[in-house]
């Protein structure tokens, strides 16, 4: 008689529901808790009502909300022309400008921001002087000036329309060419099929990618947390960090995170029925590529405008950060003058939070990008072949935190561990946590759409000869999905190297990662070293990537969906 | 008001001289957690000196403005996370809930009570000052003519300095505390309100406006740790401090260790060695902040304390005022 080995393939479905209702239900049911009582822990409206009366709660969200809507028109304007030109036309160097836009989300959004006050400070600022020379203006006027409004959200959009770019550059190449060129051969003009065919095609594309924008800046704490305090402002996530205060005030951090979290619901949920009609676009068989759009003699005027756009968020900040890490006087050019290791050595040699700092970063990368990816991984099986019922539950809690910006999940698990039964705060299991909670979406959408294009039949040829579906995982499904795991786990790499939001809530002197050690040396002002840490920081991440991508073949990072960072 | 040391009956423990036995049972735990807000460029060098002479003994020293550090300390200790070894604030107020808490530990190293003038050290020996440092006004000589300059706190609402000044911010740093407690008392708040309106940029650490206008980004700092400014002038930079006519924010900065810490003998050994002549000249030879200890003699070319005219400094007015005083600095400056 066979002896029937057990499955264990079932228990183990279920711990993962319990896993994921645990890691993500526990914190937003305290932050729901600590939003409606007093310092006593008695049920109160006060909180809601000190966050819309009082001026230092109102101001910012308003701030906040200008911030995001002139953010995702910037983006829109920029990334349309952009991608129009990569993916459409036979610009020069196309291929080149794709891989380096992709290659500018690399830069944390707070690094983005300290190099940008190197180069655009109203007095000690890179342009402002050049411009100072060029132009003979005197020595308090400024062409630039960082510290403001203005300065924030051209910041923020530098490291923002990415974004919006690639969402809108894959759109317009899947496009089928066949219906331009029916449009043509109808004998519309090119303008006519650009108006009746190309933009209206394209256009749910531009406005889902207008609402990551909005998105991205609207929970956004990097940037902000740079420029916001010398303009004098604060946003709605600088308000909610400085709430940790002495005396921490936590119900109010978590009234003022409900209307982020509420907003940014919403706003999923409008992108989700944009994108979900887009389906008219592309109905049934295959089409050709679209035909490339011939610039003749703007060719090059056009790469010179990209190359152009390009140099914000890319060429000079690294450029005014290379000069600081080399120079003893951050505003000064380097030259043989001033030239210095002093800030390499300082960094590495003398600043103690250093290693310890690049020692936890690098364990909660590798290890948040390899279990994440696990989970990531299994839940998407289950999912796509229908393992148990109730599987859309799991699609759509692995889904759920991408509605949860950075900062309110850092409060709500700064709420949901810092009491008894799971004391975690203090600990790198509490980031760890964060971590994989933050980018469990993308990793889930990324497998999610790798096992739609596996057949389940060989699975099934496995089940049948007898093996457990964690086997057929193991044994089949796995190695067949080779390149999107590993895009997967390098995407998570990246991204918790350069998360800010989370862990600037969560992490105490024995957990401090790369991002918040920057964060700190901000605070005294020490650009030097800052400059040597974000280089290294951003040398990490390319080293990661470029190896990914030797290992898949093709790019890694880009082919993924967009996420909401901080 | 009492000041720190004048109690009548003192519990302070007797005086601890550095034996074999501390050291070897520092040695035994072989690191040690400095928690304080001095600028990284004397902090970490003197841990290296330490280092240095007790070889087996690592220091940690975790910087960043005092308000964050008692933030940082407070949350902590709620969620029982012993880690700090040694604390050193520039808000002296800081002390006075900790002790009240029951955080520190007494101890007083020998070298304290024999060279450290009675009224920095606590009656009951929980802490003493380490070192003096004043909040000065300094400016970017480059940028502004010394005839320009400002003379003192009511000069800087001249119109010709809209846009010119920068400033750190009491919610982050201890030393701006501490000295925007003293110009409200002296000055007033009407003065800050007006300040406010000169356009200022804001900043966080006291140890950030000497960079900022070191950088030139912008002419003059309302405030600062002064030693940041001479340190920037003394290896080349166009600055120059100016010791206010209305008088000059005067900031202890003391030191104690917490009873929860995790290496007790290397916390001793390491408070023993800063308060001692050696560990005292090296804070003076580097930064030029006024020692504690009278043994060391302030450091060349830089003015006496006693010719300076400062401001009382009121620790226990801080404590009261602290939640006051950031609400109200938050209303006129905006952050």
């Amino acid at each position: 008689m066979k002896v029937r080995r057990v499955d264990l393939s079932l228990p183990i479905f279920i711990g993962i529901v319990v896993v994921l209702v645990v890691i993500i239900a526990l914190p937003m049911g305290w932050l729901g808790v600590f939003a409606f009582s007093d310092k006593a822990g008695n049920a109160t409206l006060a909180n809601f009502v000190t966050l819309f009366s009082d001026p230092s709660f109102a101001d910012p969200l308003v701030t906040t909300l200008i911030i995001a809507v002139s953010v995702s028109l910037i983006c829109a304007a920029v990334a349309a022309p952009l991608a129009w030109l990569v993916a459409r036309t036979d610009m020069p160097l196309a291929r080149m400008v794709r891989t380096l836009i992709m290659a500018s989300l690399v830069t944390p959004p707070f690094v983005g921001a300290v190099a940008w006050e190197m180069l655009a400070a109203p007095n000690s600022g890179l342009l402002n002087q050049f411009w100072r020379l060029v132009t003979g203006a005197s020595s308090d006027e400024a062409l630039l000036d960082i510290y403001t409004l203005e300065g924030l959200i051209f910041v923020i959009a530098c490291y923002t329309f990415p974004y919006v770019f690639i969402l809108l550059a894959n759109a317009l190449e899947r496009m089928p060419g066949e219906l331009e060129d029916a449009s043509s051969m109808l004998g519309a003009g090119a303008w006519a099929t650009a108006r009746r065919i190309t933009v209206p095609l394209a256009l749910p594309t531009l406005l889902a990618g207008t609402l990551v924008a909005f998105l991205q800046a609207l929970n956004l704490f990097g940037s902000p947390a740079i420029l916001a305090i010398p303009a004098g402002f604060h946003t709605l996530t600088t308000k909610i960090w400085s709430l940790f205060e002495f005396p921490p005030k936590p119900e109010l951090a978590a009234a003022a995170a409900l209307p982020l979290l509420l907003l940014t619901v919403a706003l999923l949920r409008t992108q989700a029925l944009v994108l979900g009609r887009r389906g008219y676009a592309i109905v049934g068989g295959k089409y050709g590529p679209p035909r490339l759009i011939r610039l003749g003699a703007w060719r090059w005027a056009a790469t010179a405008f990209a190359m152009l756009i390009l140099s914000l968020p890319l060429f000079l900040p690294y450029l005014s950060l290379l000069n600081t890490a080399f120079s003893r006087v951050s505003s000064q050019i380097v030259g043989l003058d001033n030239f210095t290791l002093r800030n390499i050595r300082f960094t590495f040699w003398e600043l103690s939070s250093t290693l310890p700092a690049l020692r936890h970063t690098f364990f909660l990368a590798v290890s948040a990008a390899t279990l994440g990816g696990l989970l990531a991984l299994v839940i998407a099986y289950v999912v796509a072949r229908r393992l148990i019922r109730g599987h859309r539950i799991l699609a759509f809690l692995a889904t759920a935190p991408l509605a949860i910006p950075g900062i309110v999940l850092g409060v709500g698990l700064f709420l949901a561990y810092t009491r008894p039964p799971l004391t975690l705060y203090g600990t790198l299991w509490i980031l760890l946590i964060a971590f994989v909670t933050i980018e469990l979406p993308a990793a889930y959408q990324q497998f999610s759409s790798a096992f739609h294009a596996v057949h389940p039949e060989l699975e099934e040829a496995a089940r049948m000869l007898g093996a457990s579906r964690l086997r057929t995982l193991g044994d089949i499904v796995g190695p067949l999905l080779r390149s999107a795991a590993i895009a997967t786990w390098c995407f998570i790499f990246v991204g918790v190297i350069r998360e800010l939001s989370a862990a600037i809530i969560l992490f105490t002197s024995e957990t401090k990662v790369l991002s918040v050690l920057i964060f700190d040396l901000k605070e005294s002002g020490d650009v030097g070293a800052i400059a040597v840490l974000s280089l290294t920081m951003v040398l990490i991440t390319t080293v990661v990537i470029v190896a990914a991508n030797r290992l898949v073949g093709r790019p890694a990072i880009g082919r993924l969906p967009t996420r909401i960072a901080g | 008001m009492l000041p720190l040391g004048a109690r009548v009956l003192s519990a302070a423990p007797a005086a601890e001289p550095v034996t074999p036995a501390l050291i070897d049972a520092a040695n035994k735990e072989g690191k040690v957690t400095y928690y304080t807000a001095m600028d990284l460029s004397v902090a970490e060098p003197m841990a290296r000196a330490f280092e240095a002479k007790y070889a087996g003994i690592k220091v940690t020293v975790e910087r960043t403005g005092s308000e964050r550090l008692f933030n940082r300390i407070a949350q902590e200790q709620s969620s029982r996370l012993f880690r700090v070894d040694v604390v050193n604030s520039a808000d002296a107020a800081h002390f006075q809930p900790w002790k009240r808490e029951g955080w520190l530990a007494p101890f007083v190293a020998e070298a304290v009570a024999r060279d450290v003038p009675a009224e920095m050290v606590d009656a009951d020996g929980m802490f003493c000052n380490q070192r003096t440092h004043l909040s000065t006004i300094a400016y970017n000589s480059k940028l502004i003519a010394p005839e320009d300059g400002p003379k003192g706190f009511q000069d800087l609402l001249d119109p010709k300095y809209v846009g010119k000044l920068v400033k750190g911010h009491p919610g982050y740093s201890g030393t701006i505390m501490t000295a925007t407690q003293q110009i409200a008392r002296e000055l007033g708040w009407p003065y800050l309100e007006k300040l406010s309106k000169q356009k200022v940029l804001q900043v966080q650490s006291a140890t950030e406006p000497p960079k900022k206008i070191e950088a030139g980004e912008r002419a003059i700092a309302v405030d600062g740790s002064d030693y940041l400014f001479w340190m920037a002038k003394e290896r080349g930079s166009p600055i120059e401090v100016v010791h206010a006519v209305e008088g000059t924010p005067l900031i202890t900065n003391p030191m104690g260790i917490f009873r929860s810490a995790p290496n007790p003998n290397a916390a001793r050994l390491l408070v023993s060695w800063i308060m001692s002549p050696e560990g005292q000249q090296f804070i003076v030879s580097l930064s030029g902040q006024y020692p504690a200890n009278r043994q060391i003699k302030p450091k060349p070319g830089r003015p006496l304390l006693s010719d300076i005219k400062t401001f009382r400094e009121d620790p226990r007015a801080v404590e009261r005022e602290a939640e006051s005083i950031k609400t109200q600095y938050a209303r006129y400056f905006k952050v």
